[in-house]
């Protein structure tokens, strides 16, 4: 073995490097915190005085109510949607065999691959085809493509833990596969369709790309941050920032609470 | 099988069947195609007309600055997929090898967070603690040194790009380092290998699959972001993402835009194809 020493040394060396990646990534969130407020409207060190002035500017800022309402309304829309065609995939991945299964599941999880700004970019030209670009839904069109595959993937992992003779123990009393489906499938999944619904609508609230390129005049939040940021200097970025960062990170801890529930479930009922 | 007759069942399995290849037929690769096609489209007064001609790509690739967009954001991306893995790996091997279960989970927990908070409020902020006046030079200022120009360089651009990329690329270094069997680890050991010499002849190549693909994400994210380069890099040069929205957004050259986005879609096509072939062929050998 080793000579335990440098053995611990080198361990301590390697859990400071990695709080040292946790403080890379954590720093602009932390620091948009911290200025949002922050008096100064170039801030910098040392810090300026304490104020929620940049709050007090979102709020009475017009655009801003209206921008959350499209972004409520996209994010709900494309997490139901989503998560519906997210929770068909994986039932089929899960229940069926057929030709052509490998293009099929390709198809379904090729769209985060996409760069943002070329789906932005076609979506914008079939859409405005159709006569739906400048609309809400388009954008929820658009989201839903993309939030789609995160559901199929969660979906499928807690598919991946049902016991299989229980289907077919269902069948065998006598239950239709509607019955099945409503009485054994949902039930089982429930968790996992929770956490989709929470997973796809933090990423349907946070993306702007796709949103700024088929919006319109109908923005959503992140894409008033956008033009906002195509400005000047503006510290209201942090202050909306912040309190979407609260939204989200709410969506996320639901999402996580949740799945490490149902494994926890599922470690105790083996 | 259920207790149902066979039409039903068919109408069953079909009702979950179809939903996902509609929509994504209607509303992904549709879009995607429709691309393609108007790539040969015609633009005569700001208005595009169905029509077939290569003038759009003769165009585009006979362009210096089209080139020079190409070869920067190709580069800037390969670079920080380089850094990102390098800066990824000790992370990921001490997360995987130098730390309990639980707190691999809760900083896998960590860094997944990111993902789900805007990006551009956090490109936004690195703007703030960049700036010539910003909080870095700030604090450098007080030990007498800088400042140092970090905003609207190429240094920028790829901060803004490990913001995007660094926390995936560990999350994925540290899967696949998990699983590396660690009784070859350990027997490795006991014939006398040197840590490092471990990594390199152990570890990199059982778990070298996983850390390609990682590395392919870094780069499909890298090159097809516009944010970190837009305000993060100054914009100019143009790397082939801001090509797409300023050719999109004014002047309505669509067509031209969708010249740019075919050929950024087939070099991640080739860039993936590519890289997953490299990290099949060495598990054959092995």
């Amino acid at each position: 073995m080793h000579n335990k020493t440098t053995g611990r040394f080198s361990t301590w060396i390697l859990r400071a490097y990695i709080a040292l990646v946790l403080v890379f990534v954590f720093s602009p969130l932390l620091a948009s915190m911290v200025f949002s407020f922050n008096s100064d409207r170039f801030p910098s060190l040392p810090l300026g005085e304490f104020t929620t002035h940049w709050y007090k500017a979102v709020w009475n800022n017009d655009a801003v109510p209206e921008a959350l309402r499209n972004s409520v309304i996209v994010s709900l829309c494309s997490a139901v949607l989503g998560t519906f065609i997210g929770f068909c995939t994986a039932y089929t991945d899960y229940r069926y065999q057929f030709r052509g299964k490998a293009l099929y599941l390709g198809l379904a999880l090729l769209p985060p691959t996409i760069p943002l700004v070329i789906m932005g970019l076609a979506m914008l030209a079939w859409l405005s085809r159709a006569g739906l670009s400048g609309t809400l839904f388009a954008i929820i069109i658009a989201h839903t493509v993309m939030c789609a595959p995160f559901a199929m993937a969660l979906i499928r992992l807690r598919l991946q833990q049902i016991d299989p003779n229980l289907e077919a123990a269902a069948w065998n009393l006598g239950a239709s596969e509607w019955r099945t489906m409503r009485s054994v499938i949902i039930p089982f999944t429930r968790p996992s369709i929770i956490a989709a619904l929470c997973l796809t609508a933090a990423v349907s609230f946070d993306e702007f790309a796709v949103a700024w390129f088929v919006s319109g005049l109908n923005k959503t939040v992140p894409v008033v941050i956008l033009e906002i940021l195509q400005g000047n200097v503006d510290p209201q970025i942090n202050a909306i920032g912040t309190f979407v960062f609260i939204i989200s990170i709410t969506l996320v801890v639901i999402t996580q609470l949740i799945v490490m529930k149902q494994n926890k479930g599922h470690r105790h009922g083996r | 099988m259920p207790i149902t007759d066979g039409r039903s069942s068919r109408l069953y399995a079909h009702l979950w069947r179809w939903p996902m290849p509609v929509w994504q037929l209607l509303f992904f690769l549709v879009p995607l195609c429709f691309m393609v096609l108007m790539s040969f489209w015609l633009v005569k007064n700001y208005r595009m007309e169905p029509a077939f001609v290569t003038a759009n790509w003769e165009k585009m690739f006979s362009r210096g600055y089209f080139w020079n967009a190409y070869w920067r954001t190709l580069g800037l991306a390969g670079l920080t997929t380089l850094i990102a893995t390098l800066l990824a790996f000790p992370a990921a091997y001490a997360l995987s090898f130098k730390v309990s279960e639980t707190v691999r989970r809760w900083i896998i927990f960590l860094l997944i967070i990111p993902f789900f908070t805007s990006f551009l409020v956090r490109i936004y902020a690195w703007q703030v603690i960049l700036a010539e006046s910003g909080v870095i030079n700030a604090g450098l200022a007080t030990l007498g040194i800088g400042p140092f120009t970090m905003l609207n360089t190429a240094f920028g651009t790829i901060i803004g790009y490990l913001t995007l990329t660094l926390p995936l690329v560990v999350i994925l270094q540290t899967m696949s380092l998990s699983q590396v069997d660690r009784s070859l680890i350990e027997a490795a050991w006991n014939l006398g290998s040197s840590r490092v010499r471990t990594i390199a002849t152990v570890i990199l190549p059982l778990a070298k699959t996983g850390l390609i693909i990682g590395a392919v994400f870094c780069f499909i994210l890298a090159f097809g972001d516009f944010v970190s380069p837009y305000y993060l890099g100054g914009s100019k040069p143009p790397t082939l993402s801001i090509l797409i929205i300023d050719t999109t957004k004014s002047g309505q050259q669509w067509p031209r835009a969708a010249v740019v986005a075919i050929t950024m879609i087939v070099t991640l096509l080739t860039v993936a194809f590519a890289a997953v072939a490299l990290a099949y062929r060495s598990r054959v050998r092995r």
